[in-house]
C-alpha cells in the first residue's frame, strides 16, 4: 500500500517543520483528558427531554414523578431559566427549553440531574409532556411563502447578487438543478462537558466548544449572570468541524449545577449527538450558464434555497457565502445569483467544514462538466480557460488582490497519471477493493471505471464587516534550572487541528526559544474567535506572532537597542536579559476590515481565499449501482506549509469527508423525523472506503497572512465531493444531480 | 435506586480491581471510564459500531461497550493504559506520533490497539489487509492516510527485527 503522500520528517522544531503534536503522546497512551472524561467528586450526571415531535404545541409538562424519583436530584424546565431564554449565535431565536412550541425533532424539553446516568435517563422517560401533534413545515421552497413557524419569520436571509449585464447571454448556455442531503459532522467524541458551581453565585464550565466566548456570553444571558461570573476552560475535544459552533448543553448542565450545587457531567449518546447539534444544510440549486463559442464564461445564473431548519444558528453567514462563491474559481463578468435560507421544521442546521462552498460547488462544477460537454470541449480546459488569477473580479465586485494558484491547482491534480486499468486493477473477484467491499457482491467484468476534475474556493476568516479578532500572550523566563521558557496562552480552541503544535511551532521560529509550554485555553483572557472558518492559524498564529515580536522588542530593549530590534531577537543573550525578570506580553490581531455585501451582493466582504482541485478515479458496478473510489489527487493553494504533516492530514481528512457526502452521509429525514441517528445507519468513511490520496501543495506565500499561510481546513471538503461524482457520471452516462448518491441512483436509472 | 448492584473484582492491566456495589447493567467501556479511573477507552458511539472502546478480552480486541462489565469477571483485560506510558511507548504508538496519524485522537486508542492485535496476529499484512483490519475503527479526522502509514513504519521496523516487540523503535 502507498498512499503517495510524502512528507518531511518531524525532525526540528520550528515553522515549515512537520513538528509532532505537544498532546500527541497522551493521545496515544490514552490519558488526554476528552470533555467526556471529566469526573468531580460527588458530580451528578445530567441528561434531556427532547421531543419526539417535530413540530407540536405543548399543552402541559408534569414533571412530578422524575422528581420523586430516588436519586434525582433535579428536574428544570423553561420556567426555571433565569435570564434570557433563547440563545442563538447570530439570532438569539432558539429557545433553552421548549415550552408552547416544538419546532423540530428533538428539541429539549427539560434536563435532569441524577446520581447515575441510569437513573437520569429512567428519569426523562417519567417525564410527562402533552403535546398537540401539528403537521411540520419541512419543505424549503414553500416555506418562503408559508406561515411563520416563529415570531421572527421563516426566512433567515434573501439576498440576491447582481453583478454587470443581466441582460447578456452567452453563445451557449446550459441549465441544470441539484440536490445536496443533509449531512452531520458526526465528530466522534460526543458534546460532554461538566460544569461546577463557585462560590461567589457564579458556574465554571470545563467545555469542548469552538469558541469559548461566544459560549460564554450566550451561557451567562441565559444564567442571568454577569459574563465575569461564568468562566469557561476548553477540554479535551474529539473533532468540531462546525458542530461546536453552536451551544448544546452548555445551558442546560450549567443550569443544573448551579440548581444543585453540585458538580454536573453532561454527556449526549450518540443518538442524542446527531440531535443534539447542528448539521449541514441540505440544498436545492437551480443554475443557467452562459458562455461564448470558445468557453469563456459570460454570465452565471443560480437560485439557491437552504434548509436551515428550526433555528438560525449561523444560516445568514452560510447563505452569505453559498451566494459569494455560487459561480466557484472563475472569471465570470455577469452574474444573477438568487439565495435563500430559511426556516422549516427539520433539524437546525449551521457550519460544517466548507460552509455554503460545499453546497454550491457540487452545482457549479457539474454545470462547468455540461458546458464543457456543450462546447464539445475537454472540461480540464474549459476550467483553465475561466480560472480565476490575482486581479481578477468576483460576481461580488471584489478584486482578488492576494494569491489565486487556480490555474496552478488544476494542473497539479492532472499531473499525476491516473491509476492504471491493469490486469490487477480492478482487482480480482472476491477480493473486498471491489465496489462494494466486504459485501463482495461486485464481478469485476462489469465494473467501469471513472475520472473526474472539480475545481473549488472559499474565504478565509469571517467576512461582511466582522471584526473576528483574536488575542494571544506570551510570557518567556527562566525555568528553575535557568534556561529561557515561553507559555503561551490563547483561547483558540485545539480541536484536533493542530494549532497547539503551531503555537510552538511560532514562538520557536520568532523567539528561538526551544521550551514553549501552553496554558489551557479559558476565558481569562480575551476572545481568539472560533476554531471555524480555517481562520486559527492566520488569526492566532497571527495573535501569538505579535505577541512574540512585543516580546522581542522588549528583550531588545534590555539589551539597549533604542528603538527595539525584534528582527535581532535570535542573536541576544535571551538567558542574560531574563535574569532581570520575566517578560510577558498581550497581543491581539485584526484581520484587514472587510465590509458588508450591498443589496446587489456587492461589496469586499473577504479578507482572502483558499483554493483546490480534486480529481477522481471511481471504479462503478453499474448494474449494483456500487461505487469505490480508487484515488484521489489534489493540488491545494496553501499559502505556505507551516507543518506539513499536518496540512497533508488536514487534506485527507477534509477528502473523506467529502467522499462520505459523495456516496455515504446523509441524515435521512421524513416529514422532519430523523431516520438514522447512529452509526449503524449513517455510515461514514471507513479505511475500507478511503482511496490513497496524492496531494501536492501549491506554496504561494499570501500577502498579509502571517508567515504567507492561508487556512488548509476546508478547501478538501469543498471540491472532493464533485469530483467523485463527475466520475461517476464519466463511468455511468447518468446526470446524477443529487448527492449523496446512492445505489438506487445508479442501478435503478433510466438509461 | 438502579436495581440489582454488586460488588466485583475485575483483572485489569494485571491489576485486581474491586468494583463495590455497581449497578449490574454497567457496561465494562461505562466501569473502566467512570468506576476504574481507566478512560482511554472511548465512548463515541456505545452501540459497538465505532472500535473507539477497543479493548483486549482473554487477548481478544473487543468492544467494550458491549460487555457487561460484570461478565467479565473471569477475563483478563487489556486497555491502552495497559499498553504503553509517555515514557515507555509502544512501537505503534510511537508509529502514531511520528507518522501524524493523531489529530483530534479520540479514535487513536482503540486504533492503537488494533494495530497492534493486526500485527501481532500478521506480521506482514498487506494494504488490503490492514485497511479491512482496522475498518471496525472509524477516524472522522485523518481520512486514515497518516494511520496506513503508521502501520507501514511499525511493520518496516519490526521486520528490520531490532528491539523486542511492543518497544520504542
Ligand atoms: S463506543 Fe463501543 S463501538 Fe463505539
Ligand atoms: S483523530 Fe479524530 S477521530 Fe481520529
Amino acid at each position: 500500500m502507498s498512499t503517495g503522500t510524502e512528507v518531511r520528517p518531524g525532525t526540528r522544531s520550528g515553522l515549515g517543520q512537520s513538528v509532532r503534536r505537544p498532546d500527541g503522546t497522551p493521545k496515544v497512551t490514552g490519558t488526554f483528558a476528552f470533555s467526556s472524561d471529566l469526573f468531580a467528586r460527588g458530580m451528578l450526571w445530567g441528561r434531556t427531554l427532547r421531543s419526539p415531535h417535530p413540530a407540536a404545541r405543548i399543552r402541559s409538562i408534569d414533571t412530578s414523578i422524575a422528581e420523586r424519583m430516588p436519586g434525582v436530584a433535579s428536574v428544570l424546565t423553561a420556567r426555571d431559566v433565569p435570564g434570557r431564554p433563547t440563545y442563538g449565535l447570530e439570532h438569539a431565536d432558539q429557545p433553552v427549553f421548549a415550552s408552547e412550541t416544538v419546532r423540530f425533532q428533538g428539541e429539549p424539553i427539560a434536563v435532569v440531574a441524577a446520581e447515575h446516568p441510569e437513573l437520569a435517563l429512567r428519569a426523562v422517560a417519567a417525564i410527562e409532556v402533552d403535546y398537540e401533534v401539528v403537521t411540520p413545515l419541512t419543505d424549503a421552497e414553500a416555506a418562503i411563502g408559508a406561515a411563520p413557524i416563529h415570531p421572527d419569520g421563516n426566512v433567515f436571509r434573501h439576498l440576491h447578487l447582481r453583478h454587470g449585464d443581466l441582460d447578456a447571454v452567452g453563445a451557449v448556455s446550459v441549465e441544470g438543478s441539484y440536490e445536496v442531503g443533509m449531512q452531520d459532522q458526526a465528530f466522534l467524541g460526543p458534546e460532554s462537558g461538566l460544569a461546577i458551581p463557585v462560590d461567589d453565585g457564579g458556574v465554571e464550565l470545563f467545555i469542548s466548544t469552538q469558541w469559548l466566548h461566544v459560549d460564554r456570553d450566550q451561557v451567562a444571558a441565559c444564567l442571568g449572570l454577569p459574563p465575569e461570573r461564568v468562566h469557561l476552560t476548553l477540554s479535551g475535544i474529539g473533532g468540531a468541524f462546525g458542530a461546536r459552533e453552536d451551544v448544546s448543553l452548555q445551558v442546560h448542565v450549567c443550569l443544573l449545577a448551579l440548581r444543585t450545587g453540585r458538580p454536573v457531567k453532561m454527556l449526549y449518546s450518540r443518538e442524542e449527538s446527531f440531535h443534539g447539534h447542528v448539521h449541514r444544510h441540505p440544498a436545492r440549486l437551480w443554475y443557467r450558464h452562459h458562455a461564448d463559442p470558445d468557453g469563456r464564461l459570460v454570465k452565471v445564473e443560480a437560485r439557491i434555497v437552504l434548509d436551515g431548519g428550526a433555528y438560525a444558528s449561523s444560516s445568514t453567514a452560510v447563505i452569505g457565502n453559498a451566494v459569494c462563491f455560487a459561480a466557484g474559481p472563475y472569471r465570470v463578468p455577469n452574474a444573477d445569483v438568487d439565495g435563500w435560507a430559511v426556516r422549516t421544521n427539520n433539524p437546525p442546521c449551521g457550519a460544517m467544514r466548507g460552509f455554503g462552498a460545499v453546497q454550491v460547488c457540487f452545482g457549479h462544477e457539474a454545470q462547468m462538466d455540461r458546458l464543457a460537454a456543450a462546447l464539445a470541449m475537454d472540461p480540464v480546459e474549459l476550467r483553465l480557460r475561466n480560472a480565476l488569477a490575482p486581479g481578477d473580479e468576483l460576481p461580488t465586485g471584489q478584486v482578488i488582490t492576494g494569491t489565486a494558484p487556480v490555474r496552478e491547482v488544476i494542473e497539479a491534480a492532472m499531473a499525476l497519471e491516473p491509476p492504471p486499468l491493469a490486469a490487477t486493477d480492478p482487482p480480482a473477484d472476491g477480493t473486498m477493493d471491489l465496489p462494494g467491499g466486504a459485501g463482495l457482491t461486485a464481478t469485476r467484468a462489469d465494473v467501469v471505471r471513472g475520472t473526474g476534475l472539480a475545481v473549488g474556493f472559499k474565504n478565509l476568516m469571517y467576512s461582511e464587516g466582522f471584526d473576528d479578532a483574536s488575542t494571544a500572550n506570551v510570557r518567556v523566563e527562566l525555568d528553575h534550572r535557568g534556561e529561557p521558557l515561553a507559555t503561551v496562552h490563547c483561547a483558540a480552541a485545539e480541536v484536533g487541528q493542530g494549532f497547539v503544535t503551531l503555537a510552538q511551532q511560532i514562538v520557536r521560529s520568532v523567539l528561538g526559544v526551544e521550551q514553549v509550554a501552553l496554558r489551557p485555553a479559558d476565558t481569562t483572557i480575551g476572545s481568539a474567535g472560533s476554531t471555524s472558518a480555517s481562520r486559527q492559524t492566520w488569526m492566532s498564529g497571527g495573535a501569538v506572532e505579535l505577541a512574540c515580536l512585543a516580546v522581542a522588542e522588549a528583550l531588545a530593549e534590555r539589551a539597549g537597542y533604542g528603538g527595539g530590534a525584534p528582527d535581532e531577537v535570535l542573536d541576544l543573550d535571551v538567558v542574560e536579559l531574563l535574569r532581570e525578570g520575566p517578560i510577558d506580553r498581550t497581543r491581539a490581531h485584526h484581520h484587514p476590515p472587510t465590509e458588508p455585501l450591498d443589496e446587489d451582493g456587492q461589496g469586499d466582504a473577504h479578507v482572502s481565499f483558499a483554493f483546490a482541485a480534486h480529481r477522481a478515479v471511481v471504479d462503478v458496478d453499474p448494474e449494483l449501482g456500487l461505487v469505490k473510489v480508487r484515488h484521489i489527487a489534489t493540488g491545494q493553494d496553501v499559502g505556505r506549509a507551516l507543518n506539513p504533516q499536518a496540512v497533508i492530514g488536514q487534506i485527507e481528512g477534509g477528502i473523506a469527508q467529502g467522499l462520505g457526502l459523495a456516496v455515504m452521509e446523509e441524515m435521512l429525514l421524513e416529514d422532519g423525523r430523523l431516520r438514522n441517528p447512529s452509526f449503524t445507519d449513517y455510515l461514514i468513511p471507513t479505511a475500507l472506503d478511503m482511496p490513497p490520496v496524492t496531494a501536492t501543495l501549491i506554496e504561494q506565500p499570501e500577502p498579509g497572512a502571517p508567515f504567507g499561510a492561508k487556512g488548509v481546513g476546508e478547501p478538501p471538503t469543498i471540491s472532493s465531493t464533485p469530483a467523485i461524482v463527475a466520475a461517476i457520471r464519466a463511468a455511468t452516462g447518468l446526470e446524477l444531480p443529487r448527492i449523496p448518491v446512492r445505489p438506487e441512483h445508479i442501478a435503478l436509472a433510466e438509461a | 435506586m438502579t436495581g440489582a448492584t454488586e460488588s466485583y473484582e475485575l483483572d485489569v492491566d494485571g491489576r485486581a480491581l474491586p468494583v463495590a456495589a455497581a449497578w449490574l447493567g454497567e457496561s465494562l467501556l461505562y466501569v473502566l471510564r467512570e468506576r476504574l479511573g481507566l478512560p482511554g477507552a472511548k465512548n463515541a458511539c456505545e452501540q459497538g459500531e465505532c472500535g473507539s472502546c477497543s479493548i483486549f478480552l482473554d487477548d481478544v480486541l473487543v468492544n467494550a461497550c458491549c460487555v457487561l462489565a460484570a461478565d467479565a469477571t473471569d477475563a483478563r483485560i487489556r486497555t491502552v493504559e495497559g499498553f504503553g506510558d509517555a515514557d515507555h511507548l509502544s512501537d505503534v504508538q510511537a508509529a502514531f506520533l511520528g507518522t501524524g496519524a493523531v489529530q483530534c485522537g479520540f479514535c487513536t486508542p482503540g486504533l492503537i490497539l488494533a494495530v497492534h492485535d493486526l500485527l501481532d496476529q500478521v506480521p506482514d499484512p498487506t494494504g488490503l489487509e490492514v485497511r479491512e483490519a482496522i475498518s471496525g475503527n472509524l477516524c472522522r479526522c485523518t481520512g486514515y492516510g497518516r494511520i496506513l502509514q503508521a502501520v507501514e513504519e511499525v511493520k518496516a521496523t519490526r521486520s528490520g527485527a531490532s528491539g523486542p516487540r511492543g518497544e520504542s523503535p
